[in-house]
């Protein structure tokens, strides 16, 4: 049994949420860099000059990448043998994302009641957490702040097993084009595929915080093709028209029922912040 | 790239298609969602908006608190398509036009057209590079909404695109879009 206090995990996840909102993951920067130097359309290198001083300013300048600093998601990894202490760990999470976002000068984005008030909360809480229970004796925390523009633009459908990877091919396709241009492409697209309803969504925006290939060769040439397909949509940069309208499809694959394949496709906008760090 | 003064005349108007790069300077006014919704109750009500709208530019955007020593934080635009349903309105009321990003109902694009009103569109997800072409941020209305607050910024060089001209021209209109 390991003892971890809460206000280790609150620090840290305090932490990381300034970091991503002034740095883009290394493995986005590179995928838009690479994007930048295969655009040939002018008017998608001039957004990727644009997108590229962008990241520097904001490294040099310390000025958020984009002002919409998004919704705090987290996902905590606890393992088994660990004795979380000292508190509440959803409210320590919730109090360091508050912090975060008042000491980094971050947008509150959050309303208390979606439907009737929409009164700010002012201090971009609560996060959303996702739980696991994992083996072993540490907690690994993986956040992200997540922009609306590009989260409204996400869709999940329960296709039917004889749709299967054509029916799924088609669904992402015809999600990005109805993204079109605004949700701030080049996408990062995430993808769940399997599952039930929520999970299936809940996979979906998992994938992207994924930094390595898809293990598994059968998935990672589904990711390449998807991806090649959408690049010639001709919706690119901002879709001011060029190749780069995706930068990275990831998917995530889960267990499902006989009668069902659902599929959820989670957009993403080139900003897509997101980091992790491990607790021992 | 174009360099234009603002307000815009009906000169600069004719001179502008979708497409154009171009660097704005003066004064643009910020709204978004919960402020459009107040000035449409403004509208319904008769009482008079909160700034003078006749050959206003409004920018669709909530910026990020200013740090020590700055006019405004990080300001990209937002989505334009939530303001759809507002701006017939605005433009019967003499809104000049918008900056923000991605597609417009097709209303929006016959008001835009027969009003000779213009729609920018900004890079999304440049906020900290847009940000450094606004050099003041004054408090207009409905401070209680944070950033969605109605302000008034100056611009010097704002960097965008021509999203709809009075021709009726559409950026967007290639590829599958
Ligand atoms: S979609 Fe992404 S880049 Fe665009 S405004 Fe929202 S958070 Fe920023």
């Amino acid at each position: 049994m390991k003892e971890i206090d809460v206000k280790r995990i609150g620090d840290k996840t305090e932490e990381l949420f300034g970091k991503i909102a002034y740095h883009y993951p290394a493995g986005i920067m590179d995928a838009i860099r690479q994007a930048h130097q295969q655009e040939d359309n002018p008017r998608g290198k001039n957004v990727f000059d644009m997108l590229e001083e962008n990241a520097r300013i904001a490294i040099e300048e310390h000025i958020p990448i984009c002002q919409d600093t998004g919704m705090a998601v987290v996902w905590l990894s606890i393992g088994q043998d660990v004795h979380l202490t000292g508190g509440d760990v959803n409210e320590a999470i919730h109090e360091a994302v508050g912090r975060s976002y008042t000491a980094n000068a971050l947008r509150a984005s959050v309303v208390d009641d979606p439907l009737f008030e929409r009164k700010n909360t002012k201090n971009n809480t609560p996060a959303l957490i996702h739980t696991r229970i994992v083996p072993g004796e540490e907690v690994t925390i993986e956040v992200m702040a997540k922009g609306f523009g590009s989260e409204n633009k996400s869709q999940l459908k329960m296709l039917t097993p004889a749709m299967g990877v054509e029916g799924v091919k088609e669904f992402v396709l015809d999600t990005v084009k109805k993204a079109g241009p605004d949700a701030c492409p080049p996408y990062v697209i995430g993808i769940g595929i399997g599952g039930d309803f929520e999970s299936c969504a809940e996979m979906s925006k998992a994938a992207l915080l994924r930094e390595t290939e898809n293990a598994d060769t059968r998935y990672s040439q589904l990711e390449k093709e998807l991806l090649e397909k959408i690049n010639t949509l001709d919706i690119g940069p901002m879709g001011y028209g060029g190749k780069a309208t995706a930068l990275k499809v990831m998917v995530e694959y889960a267990p499902t029922h006989i009668a069902g394949l659902p599929c959820a496709v989670n957009i993403c906008c080139h900003v897509c912040r997101h980091a992790k760090a491990v607790i021992q | 790239m174009k360099r234009l003064n603002l307000p815009l005349t009906e000169e600069d108007l004719r001179d502008l298609h979708a497409g154009d790069a171009v660097l704005l300077s003066g004064e643009i006014y910020t709204a978004r969602d919960a402020a459009h919704k107040r000035m449409h109750e403004c509208i319904e009500k008769n009482e008079p908006l909160p700034f003078d709208i006749q050959n206003a530019l409004i920018y669709y955007v909530g910026p990020t608190p200013a740090t020590q020593g700055r006019a405004i934080g990080s300001a990209g635009p937002t989505t334009s398509s939530r303001m759809d349903p507002y701006v017939r309105e605005l433009l019967e009321k003499g809104l000049g036009g918008m900056i923000g990003k991605g597609r417009r109902s097709r209303d929006v694009k016959d008001a835009v057209k027969e009003h000779k009103a213009i729609y920018f569109v900004a890079v999304g997800g440049a906020g900290a590079l847009l940000s450094k072409s606004i050099v003041k941020r004054e408090p207009v209305a409905y401070e209680d909404l944070l950033a969605e607050a109605i302000t008034k910024l100056t611009a010097k060089d704002f960097p965008c695109f021509v999203g709809l001209d009075i021709y009726g021209n559409d950026i967007y209109d290639h590829g599958e879009l």
